[in-house]
């Protein structure tokens, strides 16, 4: 009552409802995900979540911000789980719980927390952990059936947490290069896309298992297009961008320039392309501008993967966009009603 | 078929209408006490020529127009005027408000009714007649009729294409307009072509969201019954559709220019409701004396009145039945409505609706979160702002970037306060800026005067001492040249007494010119008339100034919002 101004109703929608949904659909490629490589990931998932919670509530408690509606908001959690499926599963406990508290605790509370980061913070997480940590984030898992041998659960949690093999097993016999790093190092040796790509790691499209994961994360962002918590803008311009540019050096020379395709169903261009480039705090809020926006990360994903130095460059394509946002988001404001020419508050006259 | 156009955005909130539209409109029963404010009108409040202890008879003019924008008052029925003072009424501010109290003799005793051929009078006769009738915009901006059809002489070059008539009612549970039309669907045609007439509208429209289909069919059989060439049109349902510039939007295609009038674009908007009050004013001559109201809500028996202006608000509800829990009331929507005070106040002519409210129908919203920048609220502003840019510009009180992103183009209709998934009182921020922006204005205004007559004075003074000093020298040098020739001078009579105080003469000019000054200074010490006023003619001065403010605030609004 104290409170009590129009409008007198709103949806009920909230924060922590749209943060849940794009957790759930998460599933579907988190579940192929643990079918193809083990339970490891779901390891991961967890040490983030608490790692996430964690640092949030410590955070709030230091800003001196009220703990529980934040934690309830459930975008915390959504960062640990974005950076837990960037990095390798196997790696070491301490990379997750670095990387997601760096994540909380820089990227988005020194900001200014919930709704400030110019960052999407699991993007910030990612780079300072391949930046800091190249070798830790190296250990990919090998999908089902085509390593030399297989860990179990047990096994795995024992290598996460104590870094202790079993007797015999080399962690070269569990873990590989990503499809993508394997392509690049194969292709600096001069051997042909196709040689490559006849390779047991690969499956139809990209990566054996991998692009089936892929493939989870494209069925979680219809929903979330269906159910309008992203609109289309972004990832179809994201991946109509890479698979245009992607084509176009693939009709070339598609010797050396592997088909647009596997750069869709190749490491994070999926995830990213609904999930992380689609953060509405850190992306565009103008239609056009998300427009722009994603075709910049497309663009920079595919100059990365193909001719940079790191195997992907879905995390440094979106950082180097977030960047731009402000800026694009100035010049793409849409025009006001009854304003033929957009933002023209100089011919502003009121009465 | 009409091609329909969209605006941007909109949203679906539940309608909430069809409690209110099972029975027909309800006459309410004439009160013990009436309550009639003189301001219920955009604009200058009516000038009270009644004074308490008169008789007054039912339609007896008892406020007067006063200033350009005004609008009459009438005694809504015959009865005993008992206190001409103020009380409150239903205005956000809970300032109370110049009123006539009248206690109703039970007679409905009428002035005589003068119906006029419209037709054979003139444009300016008819809209006077339309102002001393209290004919004012009924969808609740209140606005002088007579006004809105007098722009087209403002605007010589504008000719009215179009007249539309807004019968959209697009806001949630109101149905006042709804059963208007399909009660009184020939009422509000005859209006229509009275409108019409006066604008030399070429065609009339007559917008309806087609969650009204009995309201369509009525007012269509109407057209087709009164031979008139109007067209019926059944428009989406959309909020916010029945907003003017909306309205226009979706009938014409046209966007009225961002700060302009729909007559820029050849249109006028009358509600079907206002239309239906012309009528009566010319075919019965019979001022605007009780309007149609929505009471629903929380209460047992939702419908429609016919309730007479200055009808306590507590007596609708009562009829209605306000269910035990309500604990507060909303005059008009939910979405634009105000909240009533918690003090008893008058029907007006504004009061298209009434909600009682409780905390079951209407749950307070959870506590705000930090904006996400989830969009939705750009993607349902109807004017295309960017509300969560907007939104930071106000909270961070950057409200000269505000108004760059056209924050005055905001027409407050809360859609992006109902979408947001933070539950920020989006609204809230933007008029809190907006009011920041007119203060602001008003301030430098006021200073930029005060710096202007300052510099002016300075000027003044300067000039003075100036043309004192030339003076003074050329009646020096006047002096030196009769002294010099004394011989030469024409009149020998005033020569000696000229020269005698010659030497003295310096001197003696210094000492006027001394007294002058003293005496100026006195005249501008010698109290003004708004000096030395008794408490209570002070308090009456700061009564009067506060009046205008509100007065000038309204007026304000009304331009920027012109709805109907």
């Amino acid at each position: 009552m104290a409170a009590f101004f129009s409008p007198f109703i709103s949806k009920p929608d909230t924060v922590s409802q749209i943060m849940l949904k794009v957790l759930l659909a998460l599933i579907p490629g988190i579940a192929l995900y643990v079918w193809y490589f083990g339970p490891a990931i779901l390891v991961s998932i967890t040490l983030a979540s608490l790692t996430a919670l964690g640092t949030e509530a410590l955070m709030l408690k230091l800003r001196n911000r009220p703990i529980a509606p934040f934690l309830k908001d459930n975008s915390a959690l959504l960062t640990g789980w974005l950076l837990a499926l960037s990095i390798p599963p196997l790696a070491p406990w301490w990379l997750i719980v670095v990387g997601t508290a760096f994540s909380i605790a820089v990227a988005k509370h020194l900001y200014g927390g919930l709704g400030n980061n110019l960052f999407n913070p699991a993007m910030i997480g990612y780079a300072v952990l391949i930046v800091s940590f190249p070798a830790q984030m190296t250990h990919w898992l090998t999908p089902h059936g085509l390593g030399q041998a297989e860990l179990g659960f047990l096994g795995q949690l024992e290598y996460i947490f104590l870094g202790v093999l079993p007797d015999g097993i080399k962690l070269d016999a569990i873990t590989m290069a990503t499809p993508l790093d394997t392509l690049r190092t194969r292709l600096h040796l001069d051997e042909s896309v196709k040689q490559i790509l006849d390779m047991p790691i690969y499956g139809r499209l990209a990566g054996q298992g991998s692009e089936m994961v892929s493939g989870g994360f494209l069925l979680g962002g219809f929903y979330l297009l269906a159910t309008r918590i992203i609109s289309w803008h972004i990832p179809v311009v994201y991946l109509g961008t890479l698979f245009v540019t992607a084509g176009i050096f693939h009709l070339v020379d598609p010797g050396h320039y592997v088909a647009p395709l596997f750069h869709w169903f190749s490491g994070a261009a999926m995830l990213g392309a609904f999930f992380i480039l689609t953060d509405p705090i850190s992306s565009p809020t103008t239609n056009k501008g998300k427009l722009i926006f994603a075709a910049g990360a497309g663009l920079i994903t595919y100059l990365i993967r193909t001719f940079g130095g790191f195997p992907d460059g879905m995390a440094f394509a979106t950082l180097l966009m977030n960047i731009c946002v402000p800026l694009i988001v100035l010049y793409t404001q849409p025009p006001v009603f009854g304003k033929k020419d957009g933002v023209s508050g100089k011919k502003e006259k009121r009465p | 078929m009409r091609t329909l156009y969209q605006f941007h955005g909109g949203i679906h909130p539940p309608t909430n209408k069809t409690q209110s539209t099972q029975r027909g409109i309800a006459h309410a029963p004439l009160p013990a006490k009436l309550i009639v404010p003189f301001r219920q009108h955009a604009g200058e409040a009516a000038k009270p020529i009644v004074q308490a202890g008169d008789h007054v008879l039912k339609g007896q003019l008892i406020g007067m127009p006063d200033g350009f924008v005004s609008s009459a008052v009438h005694a809504p029925t015959s009865g005993t005027i008992t206190a001409i003072d103020m009380q409150p009424i239903a205005h956000p501010s809970e300032l109370p408000d110049l009123c006539a109290t009248l206690i109703p003799d039970g007679k409905e005793e009428w002035v005589p009714r003068v119906a006029i051929d419209y037709r054979n009078s003139t444009s300016a006769e008819l809209r006077q007649l339309l102002r001393m009738s209290g004919v004012v915009g009924l969808g609740g901006a209140v606005f002088p009729s007579d006004l809105k059809l007098r722009f087209l002489r403002l605007h010589p070059a504008h000719k009215i294409n179009t007249l539309i008539l807004d019968g959209a009612e697009c806001e949630p549970y109101i149905t006042c307009d709804d059963m208007l039309m399909r009660e009184r669907a020939a009422e509000i045609v005859q209006g229509a072509e009275m409108l019409r007439f006066i604008l030399e509208a070429e065609e009339v429209l007559i917008g309806i969201e087609d969650n009204k289909p009995q309201a369509i069919a009525a007012m269509q059989q109407a057209v087709a019954d009164s031979g008139l060439p109007f067209e019926v049109v059944a428009m989406p349902t959309i909020y916010p559709g029945g907003s003017a510039k909306q309205l226009i939007r979706v009938l014409t295609g046209l966007e009225v220019p961002s700060c302009g009038l729909p007559t820029d674009i050849g249109v006028q908007c009358f509600n079907v409701a206002t239309s239906y009050s012309v009528y009566r004013a010319f075919a019965h001559g019979e001022p605007l004396l009780s309007r149609i109201v929505t009471v629903t809500g929380n209460v047992r028996q939702p419908r429609n009145f016919e309730a007479l202006i200055g009808t306590p608000v507590q007596d609708l509800v009562a009829l209605s039945e306000a269910l035990p829990d309500t604990d507060r009331y909303i005059m008009g929507g939910p979405m634009m409505g105000a909240p009533l005070p918690s003090v008893p106040v008058p029907v007006v002519k504004a009061s298209n609706c009434i909600i009682a409210a409780s905390d079951r129908l209407f749950p307070p919203p959870p506590p705000a979160l930090p904006c996400i920048r989830c969009t939705r609220c750009a993607q349902v502003c109807p004017a295309d702002l960017q509300p969560m840019d907007l939104f930071w510009f106000a909270q961070s009180r950057e409200f000269g970037k505000a108004q760059e992103f056209s924050l005055f183009d905001c027409i407050e209709c809360g859609a992006c306060s109902y979408v947001c998934p933070s539950h920020i009182p989006l609204v809230q921020y933007y008029r809190f800026a907006k009011s920041e922006i007119r203060m602001r204005e008003q301030d430098k205004q006021a200073a930029d005067h005060a710096r202007e007559r300052h510099e002016y004075r300075e000027y003044r003074i300067e000039r003075e001492k100036q043309e004192r000093a030339e003076k003074l020298a050329a009646k020096e040098k006047a002096v030196q040249a009769a002294n010099i020739q004394p011989a030469t001078q024409a009149q020998p009579t005033t020569v000696p007494a000229n020269s005698n105080i010659a030497p003295e003469s310096a001197t003696q000019q210094k000492i006027q010119a001394a007294i002058d000054h003293a005496r100026e200074q006195a005249a501008a010490h010698k109290p003004k008339n708004t000096e030395n006023l008794t408490p209570q003619q002070q308090a009456e001065i700061a009564e009067i100034e506060a009046r205008r403010a509100h007065i000038r605030k309204l007026a304000q609004s009304e331009v920027e919002h012109p709805k109907e």
